[in-house]
């Protein structure tokens, strides 16, 4: 693996793999005094934020610290992007400065495949192999978050494989709804989108899913619902009425969690709006992951970082 | 300018020499002497058209000459067979006074290359909110016969019924770039399966199809109002690059309710799809977008029935610094010049949907009626001009953007092998390409 650019970059050994690494990294850190592994000391591993995110980057740079990476954050606004560098030059120039691997969070959707074609493309140049894993492209992927997403639903439920998950929301406007789906159905899973007709794409027809509009119908034979953030500016492109409507009707109430299944398990990317999409008291109830989808989060990007610069182990 | 071509197949028919005497054909037959101080073209046996006329091109001067300029375009105008081009109005300063459009033709006629005629925009600056002084530009020495806010959608439809009412007294045609922006607000893509995996904002068909129907009606009542003033044959309304199948049957129904619309189809537009777009290489970036296989197929059927008259090239550079980007800061935009007759030969000729005539049908002679010149786009005949393209059809190119004319290199065929090459372009009798370069 040189590029983390799209979960279809990884078939399901690829990614079962990943998951392997990062519950093997997970058990050597657990009960250890000093949490941190050497396999990657002397690597430079570099975030490049162009959006604002706090979870995604901080767990980037726990992951590298842990492996003995050395890390450094470059944020969009504190940097020469502010003086009008292109993304180009701005990643040619980190790949130049020795940046084993840039982890990108960019706007605009296929950034991180620009950068992986420029990255290749002028190594020659920069002297530098730079691996580029996307931290997230405008609406196109988040391909970490949706396996930290498949390695909470293994820990909850003990596969992925035969599992039917409910996607709720913005899908239209998520790359994490993007990443979930294809990857959920490589390893095996029954996915099911569920969001007003505005809010899916043109074309959803295609994807390895199924479509539906009525949540309730769904709830009862879900294994696992994942909640996605709806932005309440959305209502302004009049992809729904009101921000009440959207919580009286695709909003996880008290009520409708009670319709799932015993043992179905609660998932959110966050950042959460409580109250719109997801009641304060199912975020915070025993069947919500959310948290322990944050801890996954490190040990996947560390598995990551594992694979792409020491090779998968064997 | 004085010329003799030997052994060239007019239309791809029986071989013959033409006699050239001051730019027109004087003789046409075998065995012909030169006349005196004549040029000589031995043709080889390939295929005699008439020289291509592109209704849509940007040449970028003034104010984008870092992507090309007037000289470099008219060279890759020349190359690519074409006698006559339309340069769009989105220059800096825009094209919407006699001064910005006589500096354009001036700057054309210094050239020599290719006969530039500027399109002048319907609104002032584009804006889309007041007239800009069609008659002064259409009376002006550069001789406006086309308007455009191209790259913009003449959007109110009280200023786009003005303009057509207005232009119907000027014999000049409103091209319109049919796109209702509240339906492609941010829009990247063909709205389709390739876009909502690419996860790039969809630009709907319908977008495209509301306003040319919208304006295929308002040039009917404009047409009705004008109490049979037109020209005979007139068109009111020219659709820019059809994209969408949708659109197609639209145009079939207006030119069969007689309503005077004409229409474009960009060789892009004729053979790529959004399927290219999977690299995320702005290359491929487009407005309209490129759209799926069915598009492509509904394209070159109506070009054959003739529901859509042209071809033109949309030829739009953009220098590097505007392409070497993420998708979504990337200019939309192909060149276009060097590439149209071979993109037509392949999506068209070598399939037996159009043939030599058809050709010249598409590339020049409706085009040329479209854009009212009356010298260009005429029968190879004696007593007409000599203004032609000279095309070895069975030649096979590969392209490369680094080696084309233009001062920009984006081009989407890069690598790609394409038949049919430009031999030689004659304009008025004089040769302005040869062998693939420009005769100064």
């Amino acid at each position: 693996m040189r590029h983390l650019l799209s979960v279809t970059d990884l078939d399901a050994a690829a990614a079962t793999g990943l998951l392997d690494t990062a519950d093997r990294l997970k058990q050597a850190l657990l009960g250890r005094e000093v949490r941190k592994l050497p396999t990657l000391r002397g690597r430079t591993v570099i975030t490049m934020f162009y959006e604002n995110s706090t979870r995604t980057r901080v767990s980037f740079e726990i992951a590298g610290k842990w492996m003995s990476a050395d890390t450094v954050n470059v944020s969009a606004s504190g940097s020469s992007v502010a003086k009008g560098e292109s993304l180009r030059d701005t990643a040619l120039t980190l790949s130049a400065m020795g940046a084993d691997c840039v982890i990108v969070r960019h706007p605009a959707s296929g950034a991180a495949h620009r950068l992986a074609a420029w990255a290749d493309r002028d190594a020659g140049t920069t002297g530098t192999r730079t691996s580029i894993v996307n931290a997230g492209d405008g609406t196109h992927e988040h391909p970490t978050q949706a396996l930290l997403d498949a390695a909470t639903l293994r820990d909850r439920l003990g596969s992925v494989a035969g599992r039917r998950i409910g996607i709720v929301g913005d899908v239209l406007h998520s790359r994490v709804a993007r990443s979930n789906v294809f990857l959920l159905a490589t390893l095996g899973a029954e996915v099911v989108l569920v969001a007003p007709p505005t809010l899916l794409p043109v074309g959803v027809a295609e994807w390895p899913c199924r479509v539906s509009h009525e949540l309730d119908a769904e709830l009862p034979a879900l294994d696992a619902v994942m909640m996605l953030r709806v932005q309440a500016e959305r209502m302004h492109g009049a992809f729904f009425p009101s921000s009440r409507e959207y919580a009286v009707r695709f909003g996880l109430s008290d009520e409708r969690a009670a319709l799932l299944p015993e043992h179905a398990v609660v998932l959110h990317p966050g950042p959460m709006v409580r109250g719109m999409e997801i009641a304060p008291s199912v975020a915070d109830s025993a069947r919500s992951a959310i948290l322990a989808q944050v801890a996954n989060g490190v040990h996947v990007r560390m598995a990551v970082l594992y694979h792409l610069l020491a090779g998968a182990p064997e | 300018m004085n010329l003799l071509i030997t052994d060239a197949r007019p239309y791809g028919e029986d071989a013959v020499d033409l006699v050239v005497r001051d730019g027109v054909v004087t003789e046409i037959g075998s065995g012909l002497a030169a006349p005196e101080g004549a040029d000589r073209l031995d043709a080889g046996g390939r295929v005699l058209l008439p020289g291509f006329v592109d209704l849509h091109t940007h040449l970028r001067e003034p104010g984008g000459e870092e992507s090309e300029t007037i000289a470099t375009g008219s060279a890759a105008a020349a190359l690519g067979g074409f006698t006559a081009v339309f340069a769009m109005p989105n220059t800096d300063p825009v094209a919407d006074t006699d001064v910005v459009v006589e500096h354009v033709h001036r700057r054309g006629a210094e050239v020599g290359l290719v006969d530039v005629h500027p399109v002048g925009a319907v609104t002032v600056g584009l804006e889309g909110r007041k007239l800009a002084e069609l008659g002064t530009m259409a009376h002006s020495r550069a001789q406006v016969r086309m308007f455009s806010d191209d790259g913009r959608c003449v959007h109110d439809p009280l200023i786009m019924r003005r303009a057509l009412e207005y232009a119907s007294s000027l014999d000049v045609v409103i091209a319109q770039h049919a796109e209702d922006h509240r339906l492609t607000a941010g829009a990247q893509a063909h709205e389709g399966v390739v876009a909502s995996r690419l996860g790039l904002a969809g630009w709907p068909a319908a977008a495209e199809e509301t306003i040319v129907a919208r304006d295929c009606a308002l040039a009917r009542d404009a047409g009705a109002a004008s109490n049979g003033r037109l020209r005979a044959g007139a068109s009111m309304l020219h659709v820019c690059h059809v994209s969408s199948a949708r659109t197609i049957a639209v145009l079939r129904a207006a030119k069969a309710a007689g309503i005077r619309v004409t229409a474009e189809v960009t060789p892009h537009h004729l053979l790529l799809t959004d399927a290219s777009l999977t690299s995320y290489d702005p290359v491929h970036k487009v407005n309209p977008p490129l759209r799926t296989a069915a598009d492509t197929r509904a394209m070159r059927e109506a070009l054959t029935e003739g529901v859509i008259d042209a071809v033109a090239t949309d030829h739009a550079p953009h220098a590097a610094q505007y392409k070497d980007t993420e998708w979504s800061a990337a200019r939309p935009g192909m060149l276009g010049l060097q590439t149209a007759l071979s993109v037509l030969v392949h999506t068209m000729v070598e399939p037996g949907l159009l043939d030599w005539h058809g050709v010249a049908r598409v590339l020049s002679e409706r085009p040329a009626e479209i854009g009212n010149l009356p010298d260009q786009g005429r029968p190879i005949a004696v007593g007409e001009p000599a203004t032609f393209a000279l095309v070895d059809p069975d030649e096979v190119w590969t392209v490369r953007g680094a080696r084309l004319a233009s001062r920009a290199s984006n081009t989407p065929y890069e690598g790609m092998r394409l038949p049919a090459t430009v031999v030689a372009t004659v304009l008025r009798g004089r040769i302005t390409a040869r062998d693939g370069k420009v005769q100064q």
